[in-house]
């Protein structure tokens, strides 16, 4: 019982902190984005699961050999009166603080939920005044202005992908069938929770340098897996197109469609073209997670490396099944034993 | 009979490109006039628009804040809050703009790109 609150904390700081900085410094969740994203829940719920459990477990120690034991005790203490004497001051803090914490973190999902959808109700009122249905299939409107603009809102059989003015004439028709791909793949995978989730954890622990790293990790990821899906039907040549004229902005439409209609992309597996945008994105460092994001894109899909073979893989997820079940067969397995 | 977001589109339309305040029964005369000019196929669906509707969907819009009346006059003369690019304005600000929730509320394409970034960007554009 005591040893498992030890190992517990040491467990949650251990995903709090060394973990995460490691896992977003890595190279590989480029090569195998899925697998990489399935690692980043892993450890956010076994993080959360064991600063939760150890002070739970912890507080709970004098009342019982086990969790089950313990919550039973604090059942008769809190519901039937009880003596309380057994536990002492620092028993009767961990257990308020495991009770704040598990309050915040639920109160924070379902306040980030009602916010997000709000917003998202308000926009889609707007967009059905503003918006004009597209000939790009169903749930595809398109609003007229003139930045390349292409983005879809989340919200069920609702959702719809939203398409420029300047986005449309910028565009040659297979690189617009290119972002519509990559668009609707994030409505397919669901990717809007992900980053739900991902954006309450950051907002309830604002401080823990996980919560950061883990969304920003998140919603780059999402980008390279929406992006693998428009590989499978559009060439890697118009992908990058279409990413470089939108993110080129306004501003350089008219010159970056000019050089593409001059001759072939040059820069397809050009090493030096990689490197200089590597060089970009280091110069870039302390902007928004989003900048990086465009950045890695472009140059994974210009210099591509093998996925994570299958038993490297195997070996990750093997770790993430790890992570979630050490921490839970420790609170739960004594209990059921004793 | 069109459904009441088809209405509210169309009365906006209407607000939108109209110079001043209009009184519902304007709007009810303007919204059947536009559909007999779509042709006979429409029908003649707009002939049965109460007056009553153009109300319901009236006050929906100014629930939504996007119309507001004027108090005085009798019957009340309707006209929209800001204009169509304005509104337009309003949402590529949120899409493009920087607020803490907004990668959780919709998924663009390409985030924000810093400038040095962008120059980059360019440059591989460039080199032939």
């Amino acid at each position: 019982m005591f040893w498992t609150s030890y190992f517990l904390a040491v467990l949650a700081i251990v995903l709090a902190w060394p973990v995460p900085i490691l896992l977003s410094r890595a190279q590989w969740p480029a090569r195998s984005p899925f697998t990489a994203m399935l690692l980043w829940q892993a450890i956010a719920l076994a993080g959360g699961l064991s600063m939760i459990g150890a002070m739970l477990v912890y507080g709970l120690e004098p009342i019982g050999d086990n969790l089950l034991a313990g919550l039973r005790g604090l059942a008769g203490m809190v519901l039937f009166n009880a003596p309380t004497t057994a536990l002492g001051f620092w028993h009767l803090f961990a257990l308020s603080a495991a009770a704040l914490l598990t309050a915040h973190l639920v109160f924070t999902l379902l306040l980030t939920y009602y916010r997000i959808e709000r917003q998202r109700r308000r926009h889609r009122e707007l967009l059905a005044l503003l918006a004009s249905p597209s000939n790009d299939g169903p749930g595809t409107v398109v609003i007229n202005h003139d930045s390349p603009v292409a983005y879809c809102l989340p919200g069920g059989a609702r959702s719809v992908t939203v398409l420029s003015d300047g986005l449309m004439a910028a565009l040659e028709p297979a690189e617009l069938r290119a972002v519509l791909i990559h668009e609707n793949a994030h409505l397919s995978q669901r990717h809007h929770l992900l980053l739900w989730a991902f954006a309450a954890w950051r907002q309830a622990l604002p401080w823990l340098p996980t919560t950061r790293l883990a969304q920003e990790a998140v919603s780059s990821l999402i980008e390279m897996l929406a992006d693998d899906v428009a590989l499978k039907t559009e060439s890697k040549a118009t992908l990058i197109k279409a990413i470089a004229i939108v993110a080129s902005g306004p501003s350089g439409v008219a010159g970056s469609r000019a050089v593409f209609d001059g001759g072939q992309l040059p820069l397809v597996a050009d090493g030096l073209a990689a490197d200089g945008l590597a060089d970009g994105v280091s110069g870039a460092s302390g902007g928004a997670g989003s900048a990086r994001t465009t950045a890695s894109r472009v140059s994974r899909l210009l210099s591509p490396k093998e996925p994570l073979s299958a038993s490297l893989r195997a070996l990750v997820l093997a770790g993430c099944l790890l992570l979630l079940a050490v921490p839970t067969a420790l609170l739960i397995v004594p209990g059921l034993l004793g | 009979m069109a459904s009441l977001g088809e209405l509210e589109r169309a009365v906006m339309d209407l607000l939108w490109a109209g110079q001043e305040a209009a009184t519902a029964n304007t709007l009810r005369d303007l919204l059947a006039l536009s559909t007999q000019a779509q042709g006979d196929t429409a029908g003649h669906e707009g002939k049965d628009l109460a007056v009553t509707t153009v109300l319901t969907v009236l006050s929906r819009l100014e629930k939504k804040g996007l119309v507001e009346r004027e108090r005085g006059t009798r019957p009340h003369r309707y006209q929209a809050v800001s204009s169509r690019a304005d509104h337009t304005a309003e949402l590529m600000h949120e899409v493009l703009g920087s607020a803490p929730d907004r990668e959780a509320v919709l998924a663009r394409f390409i985030g924000s790109v810093t400038e040095s970034e962008a120059e980059t960007l360019r440059k591989l554009l460039g080199h032939s």
